[in-house]
């Protein structure tokens, strides 16, 4: 037991090492504005997973908080005369806000459906913010908004970038492991397993839905904020993007649905990816069968993701390598949270 | 707005929600036998509208004889895919998974298309798409009522397999209950393959009407496969009639909006109309929400 959580503590420290040291040891523009699209998705797949992951309700219409994120920040910062610079910056967890503010109604209306209804709802909700986008005159239209861009250099640019979406990131996945190991995490658990059941148990199930729906929209329009202060321009085709919805659903299952790591680990892996044919190859949408296939081969190969089924690995050798044939002594919380997976 | 001009976008909308009925048909009769939600229905009628794009343009095949090739070769794609990808997916949270697996082989369709073809708009053009005849005072391009009937036809078609043959009883077992109809015999396996043989095969018919009468690229797939589970969540899934009302209703009220109001928000009334009717009966006008409840 405390053997395992020295080394999950020292897995969390390399982490936020990794991503404190990331821009020092790689300085290349292009390098740097890849990992910030990372973070971006990093974020985004682990807030989506907060909710979708832990409660079973795939949610394909993440991309409207995403959206109204990158529109309230772009809005606001022109609107109020935010001088481009650090002080846009404070706009972000405002753009948080707003994506929680407009999740509530919708995730009101959303959840009252079963799980596949609910899942062909968040996506008409995606289609209807993307077409008030492009018609509304305060949105801009089709030709969107420019929040101001930053006179910074190119390094500082992105560095500055990126270490703010850093800290969102620490923040949403703290945000998680909480929830996680909260009685609030439980009873999503619990709904996943069973709604009928968690309702007779005492579970008040809507409440429940409707506050992590709202929780995991609010880290998603603060990145959307940031992407949109980041590429200093915002249409409403990539602000409500359902590429983007499919996207951070497929990271999370590719990493592991339901776990902390599963999406971090799916959002580094596809995004960093889909950047770098994007640069390597141009706009070639060549990437679209690869991004397909792979998520096929996971899905159909290892439906419960990479992190579950790895662990699953480990434990078994560990099993093997201590007792021949006998169970682990005591499986302590991790191994719960395998078992878990492991029925589902 | 005029009263001909209103006229048109009735006519309109029930000869397009025709065609649509037709695909959302395929859409509604994977999910009942399957639970399973073929996202993928769109990159396939996208799929369809290329393939006939080549026949007419590369082979000089008519676009409707062209059917005749490509209906059955989306049967046995279906088939396959079903084969491939569906089977595989276990009996807990299939739905889920479905929604995945065949968004995957949406992207890819949509990746292929992309590499072979660009993502430039295409057109279908023949004779009857480019010619118009004059009725209730507007002009009509003559594809709108061959696509109607042939709409028509191949549904009359998948009404008499489902009703009047043996085979239609197995898949109307299977729909109703899937554990019950095994028992008694019907080879669920089978009545699956050849459901999703049938539910894609409808895609090529529907996607040739598509391209004749939208243009159409690659990622065209996306808004037609919102419009179209719209319309059968709309409709309760796995209920093919009410599909087809859905169908006509909500391809009507988009066309009668855009005249009334403005062909910009058309779109909005149309998913609006869905999550209003959704707030109230959220298993739909015609489903079956207690049966089908997880």
């Amino acid at each position: 037991m405390s053997a395992r959580w020295s080394v999950r503590a020292l897995l969390v420290a390399i982490g936020i090492a990794v991503l404190g040291l990331f821009p020092l040891v790689f300085s290349n523009p292009t390098t740097t504005s890849i990992a910030e699209f990372t973070l971006i998705f990093m974020v985004a797949a682990s807030a989506w997973n907060m909710f979708s992951g832990s409660s079973g309700y795939i949610a394909l219409g993440h991309a409207v908080y995403f959206g109204c994120g990158a529109y309230a920040l772009a809005l606001l910062a022109n609107h109020l005369g935010f001088a481009a610079g650090w002080g846009v910056f404070a706009l972000v967890p405002v753009a948080g806000i707003v994506a929680g503010l407009i999740a509530i109604p919708t995730g009101l209306i959303a959840l009252r459906a079963r799980r596949h209804t609910f899942v062909v709802i968040t996506i008409a909700f995606m289609f209807i913010f993307q077409l008030a986008a492009s018609n509304l005159a305060f949105t801009g239209g089709t030709s969107g908004l420019q929040p101001p861009t930053p006179l910074w250099s190119v390094k500082a640019y992105n560095d500055n970038f990126y270490y703010v979406t850093a800290v969102v990131l620490v923040v949403t996945v703290t945000l998680a492991w909480l929830v996680r190991r909260s009685r609030f995490g439980l009873q999503l658990l619990a709904i996943r397993d069973d709604e009928e059941r968690a309702r007779g148990l005492g579970v008040r199930v809507a409440r429940i839905k409707l506050t992590a729906y709202v929780l995991s929209a609010i880290p998603v329009g603060m990145v959307g904020g940031i992407y949109a202060y980041f590429l200093g321009q915002i249409f409403p085709q990539f602000a409500f993007d359902p590429l983007f919805d499919l996207s951070i659903a497929l990271m999370a299952f590719i990493g592991g649905l339901g776990t902390l790591a599963g999406p971090l680990l799916g959002a580094l892996v596809l995004e960093a990816l889909q950047q770098y044919f994007t640069v390597q190859y141009g706009a070639s949408q060549a990437y679209l069968i690869i991004y397909g296939a792979l998520f096929l081969a996971v899905v159909l190969l290892l439906p419960r993701g990479v992190i579950p089924s790895a662990q699953e690995l480990i434990e078994r050798w560990r099993v093997r390598a201590s007792a021949p044939g006998s169970e682990p002594e005591e499986p302590g919380r991790a191994g719960d949270v395998v078992k878990t997976a492991g029925v589902r | 707005m005029n009263a001909s001009s209103l006229a048109k976008a009735v006519v309109d909308g029930i000869l397009t929600g025709g065609v649509y009925a037709l695909m959302a048909a395929g859409l509604t009769l994977i999910f009942g036998v399957m639970d399973i939600i073929n996202i993928a229905q769109g990159a396939l009628i996208v799929l369809g509208a290329y393939m006939s794009y080549v026949l007419s343009v590369h082979l000089g095949i008519d676009l409707f004889l062209g059917l005749f090739i490509t209906i059955p070769a989306f049967f046995a794609l279906g088939v396959f895919i079903e084969w491939a990808f569906m089977r595989r997916l276990h009996e807990r949270d299939r739905t889920a998974m479905s929604i995945l697996v065949t968004y995957a082989v949406a992207i890819i369709i949509e990746g292929v298309l992309s590499v072979i073809f660009g993502v430039d708009y295409l057109q279908l053009h023949a004779s009857y798409t480019d010619s118009t005849f004059h009725v209730f005072g507007f002009y009509l391009p003559y594809i709108y009522v061959f696509g109607f009937l042939l709409a028509v036809a191949l549904l009359g078609a998948l009404y008499w397999i489902l009703y009047r043959t043996h085979f239609g009883r197995g898949v109307r077992g299977s729909l109703q209950n899937r554990i019950a109809a095994e028992l008694i015999g019907v080879n669920v396996n089978r009545v699956r393959a050849v459901s999703v043989g049938i539910g894609v095969a409808v895609t090529a018919a529907g996607g040739m009407l598509f391209g004749a009468t939208n243009a159409f690229n690659p990622s065209s797939g996306y808004d037609l496969i919102s419009r179209l589970l719209s319309i059968v969540i709309l409709a309760g899934l796995g209920s093919i009639g009410g599909a087809l009302v859905a169908a006509l209703f909500m391809v009507t009220l988009e066309d009668v909006v855009a005249v009334v109001w403005s062909p910009v928000w058309a779109t909005l009334v149309y998913y609006a109309s869905l999550i209003v009717v959704l707030s109230f009966r959220p298993g739909g006008l015609f489903g079956k929400a207690a049966v089908r409840a997880q």
